[in-house]
């Protein structure tokens, strides 16, 4: 699926009505481009058809427990950072049906309707830290023992258009998660806006044989190397504005504080409320849930999207086996830092920033990972 | 890439039929299930449990508790503790639940052949040791000593009492039942399970111990098999998390780095010990 960067086609450059030419181009065949659009004050992940739906001008103001879209003057369609939604809700939806049951005589038979094809999607505008999400995800469905085939055929046939940041958001620290600002791999093409004196220009790498393939029919000068720098001093802006980091020596320490009174801390702030785990683009956990007909004759079980801050998610008989807060927070954050490691080899954060962003209290991520690490520094 | 055939979805509960369903305590009953279809018999190993699903309740994990020498015999114990267990308390013969399974790490039954075997449980954790039991006492000659240690909350909780009154009278198996609390008509042991451990006789440098019962119970065994000599590497624990799919895909179970459904719920309990006196992790 992923071959190295520069294999295919070399790099084009062309400008914003190019980029509509491309839209439309991804389009055909099927295909369902989904891509950034302003909903309900918000960049969120939707339908696109044409390059007026794209999200012009538009920056979003974001800080811990703050986001309010702007708009500007800016010539790019991707000056936005990440928004509440992430692919996920695409490759693994927030509610699946798993089977559904008949009653039949004495018991039941189960009825598996033979899955439609997945759709085929083409993903528009997937930012570093969102391809490093879903790497996280290709892993976690496909665990050795076990495997979705559902995502898999999602994923298999999804397209990605990634789009490498220019500009940091205000809750971003992805480069201190070694996930970005730019795309390294993973994706079959991957767009860089340009700003210059001539208006915007974008530069399209080619990254797989089916973005090669798109690319095909697609008329555009080749990227010089000036074109190749001012991409690159691009990105770099985006690198260097990005106000938040990871601290180094995060997993080792918050793995060895699982007793730390910053705990109890935390959750005097925390509301539980679990807006950080359905923001977060890896998080993966569900629970099932059993509709039944109410004459008692057909069953359906469904699979939707849950959050280790509930106090139904630990319950076994005689009560939940994390009762307070502070240990639904650790939970949360020693599985994204220290143990998604042991689990698949990786960490479970890529540095997006949403659960910064999206927490009705502002807690960072960031700085509680500093706070602990930081003491445990001291302490060790 | 196409899906794969539902047959391998390993989320589809396969019908099974109710051959038997008897009273074990006042709030435990055992089901005796065959396949609806093609009666080939179910393969599992000791210490492996099965999804269960009651039609339009829901599903509930449930340890095998009979003989895996027996395939087409497959016994649950269930205690009635919830929506699901409870409507599944009312379960008769030719009556029809769901079956996902087998899951999750077997209890090492041929790694610890040679060795002396303690077994410590209380409550209906003997349901999840039993088939060891019996593993063990068909193939007697390949081990040492076979010591039973159950405690219970009262004589008239004593889960499978009948067997654990014929294994007493084995001369090949020494078996311990301690209660918590009892009138003047018991003769046995008063007190904690880990409480026997201390009196029971085993070579400490060749003793595997398997343990299954409430946490605290099993942090108490460690102890006092921890101050008998027993090392963590010869301990095994079976542990208890919320479970949804079994499959490691739902999250609910994780316990530090592990999943109980897929890395568990039999662990060795070196490879958990850091995390095992952790507080509502």
């Amino acid at each position: 699926m992923v071959s190295p960067v520069g294999a295919f086609a070399a790099p084009v450059i062309t400008d914003a009505a190019g980029l509509g030419v491309l839209v439309a181009a991804l389009g055909v065949d099927g295909r369902r481009v989904i891509g950034p659009v302003c909903r309900d004050g918000a960049v969120v992940y939707e339908p696109v058809t044409k390059l007026s739906d794209l999200p012009l001008g538009v920056i979003d103001e974001q800080d811990a427990g703050v986001y309010r879209l702007k708009k500007t003057g800016d010539s790019r369609y991707f000056a936005h950072a990440v928004g509440p939604q992430s692919w996920k809700r695409y490759l693994f939806p927030p509610r699946q049906s798993l089977w559904s049951a008949r009653r039949r005589g004495k018991g039941f038979e189960i009825v598996k309707d033979t899955p439609a094809p997945a759709p085929e999607y083409v993903f528009l505008g997937v930012r570093a830290c969102e391809l490093a999400a879903i790497n996280i995800h290709d892993r976690v469905f496909d665990n050795g023992d076990f495997a979705d085939p559902g995502y898999l055929a999602r994923r298999g046939r999804a397209l990605i258009v990634a789009v490498n940041c220019t500009r940091a958001g205000g809750s971003c620290f992805c480069a201190s998660m070694n996930c970005g600002p730019r795309a390294e791999q993973g994706y079959d093409l991957a767009l860089t806006e340009i700003v210059g004196d001539g208006g915007l220009r974008i530069l399209i790498e080619t990254g797989s044989e089916r973005g090669a393939a798109i690319m095909a029919g697609f008329e555009a000068p080749l990227a010089d190397k000036s074109d190749l720098a001012a991409a690159r001093d691009a990105v770099r802006i985006a690198e260097e504005g990005m106000g938040r980091k990871m601290s180094q020596g995060a997993r080792k320490a918050l793995g060895k504080s699982l007793d730390d009174p910053r705990w109890d801390e935390i959750a005097m702030r925390c509301l539980s409320c679990a807006n950080c785990t359905l923001v977060c683009p890896t998080c993966f956990c569900t629970s099932t849930k059993d509709l039944t007909s109410l004459d008692g004759k057909t069953a359906e079980r469904q699979r939707v999207w849950d959050s280790c801050f509930t106090l139904d998610f630990s319950y076994i008989h005689g009560g939940s086996i994390r009762r307070g807060t502070a240990a639904r927070y650790r939970q949360w954050i020693t599985h994204k830092l220290v143990h998604w490691h042991e689990q698949f080899g990786m960490s479970g954060c890529t540095g997006c920033g949403r659960c910064i962003t999206w927490c009705p209290v502002g807690i960072d991520i960031t700085q509680e990972a500093r706070v602990i690490t930081e003491s445990f520094v001291k302490g060790g | 890439m196409s899906p794969l055939p539902a047959l391998n979805d390993p989320m589809l509960p396969r019908p099974f039929r109710i051959e038997r369903a008897w009273r074990e305590l006042s709030d435990t009953f055992s089901l005796y299930l065959v396949p609806q279809k093609g009666a080939k018999g179910f393969a599992y190993r000791p210490g492996q449990f099965n999804m269960l699903y009651q039609f339009g309740v829901g599903e509930v994990p449930i340890s095998i508790s009979g003989d895996a020498a027996e395939p087409l015999k497959l016994v649950h114990t269930i205690r009635a503790v919830g929506t699901v267990t409870d409507a599944m308390a009312g379960l008769k013969r030719g009556d029809v639940i769901g079956l996902r399974g087998p899951f999750g790490t077997p209890w090492p039954v041929e790694k610890m052949a040679g060795q002396d075997v303690v077994i410590i449980t209380g409550g209906i954790g003997l349901a999840p040791l039993r088939p060891a039991i019996y593993h063990l006492l068909a193939n007697r000659e390949k081990y040492g000593k076979i010591i039973i240690l159950y405690g219970a909350r009262t004589p008239n909780d004593i889960l499978y009492r009948r067997e654990l009154e014929k294994w007493r009278g084995r001369f090949d198996i020494s078996v311990e039942v301690s209660v918590d609390r009892a009138g003047h008509d018991w003769a046995g042991n008063v007190g904690v399970v880990p409480n026997l451990i201390s009196r029971a006789v085993f070579d400490p440098l060749h003793t595997t111990a398997l343990i299954c019962g409430p946490e605290i119970m099993m942090h108490y065994s460690v102890k006092a098999l921890n101050t008998a000599g027993i090392r963590d590497k010869r301990i095994f624990v079976s542990m208890e998390r919320n479970m949804k799919c079994a499959t490691g895909f739902c999250g609910h179970c994780q316990y530090g780095p592990h999943f109980v459904c897929k890395d568990g719920p039999v662990f060795r309990f070196d490879k958990i010990r850091k995390i095992f006196s952790v507080r509502e992790i």
